[in-house]
């Protein structure tokens, strides 16, 4: 190994990798803690089964099952975020990466990552749980649309969500105070996967073409959102 | 001899309260500066200065050549600063710690375990999670990310507390070995003679002034 003041190293920014070694990191922490696994998906399960007894009519149930799927998403999408941040927060490994001039740019992108793949995951259970439960069918144009919605709309939540954690990381409130400035964000995402979900299942006598119009929309939120957060996260979190 | 620090009649404020009035000091490479004074006096703001992490009022300051009126976070990337927080992942092990942080600042060819080993984290305690460590394993773990970073400026604060007699003593040697590799070290601690041990130099700061 090379000692300290071995010469001066480029600058931190341009090194390629750090986005997904923020990425890795989360995504071993979140294995070592299993709060997905243990916490999560039990808890957007329950959300699922409380909306079927609540709903308690089959063909409502097969009406609404996107929205449903979607709603749970967003109420976990919170618990994720918390976590996210979480791990950051606890020995102020956040301010350190600050510190360090690393640029968080690619940090904001590296937990994005993580948090899409954990959503992604989530998804992949309830989607079944939705056919079970609600009795909704998927064809194979179906799931190719459901599978392109859900990829769009989990980088949208996980773009708005990093970005508003990274907001109220550290602050007083913040459990109370995340739900308050993300949902109001995450509606066009609510709303657009909603839709396309429904094609998706053909709730409604929907058709499935008529759900690539959504899924563009979801695209055009994520790549917007993920372009500013990257460029905004570093100096809202600087200051 | 380069130098590494530069502040001349720098002030600082925070909340409204001067914490550097107009504080001027050099730091020259390849020292180990101790920084003493009492509670209140400025070290700690005098370090997170360095750092640029502390806006300047008045004065002019650089670090490692870079003029922090103008460029408060350009030495950043070259600059490691070790304050009460270690800045580390608890559900990750010391060696995921360290290899993390060598390749988020740019140091992905560091030797991970070579880092801990120079810190007394070997064996079975470097693969252990961080967040069940004692307080000095941790600060031992956060010393070898700096030392991994390969930081050409080392500002630690109060870097001894917490840490038994052996790792005491094997920081003071991370230290001499920091600065015979080109480094330099800036810290505040009020344990004056075990600082006196490894420093190169005292500097006295009160009432945010070079005393």
């Amino acid at each position: 190994m090379k000692g300290p003041g071995g010469g001066a190293a480029p600058p931190v920014g341009r090194r390629a990798g750090i986005a997904a070694a923020v990425a890795a990191r989360d995504l071993r922490a979140e294995a070592r803690g299993r709060v997905v696994t243990n916490q999560i998906v039990p808890f957007a399960g329950l959300v699922m089964v409380t909306f079927a007894f609540a709903l308690d009519r089959e063909d409502v149930l097969q009406r609404a099952a996107g929205g449903l799927v979607w709603l749970a998403a967003t109420f976990s999408l919170f618990v994720l975020v918390q976590r996210a941040f979480a791990i950051e927060s606890a020995d102020r490994a956040l301010d350190a990466l600050r510190v360090a001039g690393v640029d968080l740019g690619r940090v904001y992108l590296g937990k994005s990552l993580a948090l899409m793949v954990q959503l992604f995951a989530l998804q992949c259970v309830l989607v079944p749980v939705a056919i079970v439960l609600y009795r909704v069918r998927v064809d194979a144009p179906g799931a190719v649309l459901l599978v392109t919605t859900t990829i769009c709309a989990t980088a949208g939540l996980a773009f708005v969500g990093t970005l508003y954690g990274g907001l109220t990381v550290g602050g007083a409130g913040r459990e109370t105070l995340l739900p308050l400035l993300v949902l109001p964000v995450v509606a066009p995402v609510l709303i657009a996967a909603t839709r396309a979900t429904e094609s998706a299942f053909r709730s409604g006598g929907a058709a499935v073409s008529e759900g690539w119009a959504w899924v563009g929309l979801l695209a055009v939120f994520a790549a917007a959102f993920g372009i500013a957060g990257t460029l905004a996260f570093g100096p809202l979190v600087d200051e | 001899m380069l130098r590494v620090v530069d502040f001349r009649d720098v002030v600082a404020t925070l909340d409204g309260w001067p914490a550097l009035a107009g504080l001027t000091c050099t730091v020259e490479r390849g020292e180990i500066v101790h920084v003493v004074g009492p509670n209140g006096a400025g070290k700690s703001t005098f370090l997170r200065a360095c750092a640029g992490l502390v806006p300047l009022r008045a004065g002019a300051a650089s670090v490692l050549g870079v003029d922090l009126a103008r460029d408060r976070a350009g030495a950043r990337a070259r600059v490691g600063l070790l304050a009460h927080a270690n800045g580390l992942y608890l559900d990750l092990t010391a060696r995921e710690n360290v290899a993390f942080w060598a390749r988020a600042t740019g140091a992905a060819d560091a030797d991970a375990g070579a880092a801990l080993a120079a810190m007394g984290v070997e064996g079975a305690l470097a693969d252990r999670r961080v967040g069940r460590m004692s307080a000095g394993e941790r600060r031992r773990t956060a010393l070898a990310v700096l030392l991994a970073r390969r930081a050409e400026l080392w500002l630690l604060d109060e870097p001894h507390a917490g840490l038994d007699a052996a790792a005491r003593d094997a920081l003071d040697a991370t230290l001499r070995r920091a600065r015979d590799a080109g480094a330099t070290v800036v810290f505040a601690s009020h344990e004056s003679e075990r600082a006196s041990a490894v420093a190169t130099r005292t500097l006295r700061i009160a009432g945010g002034a070079a005393a």
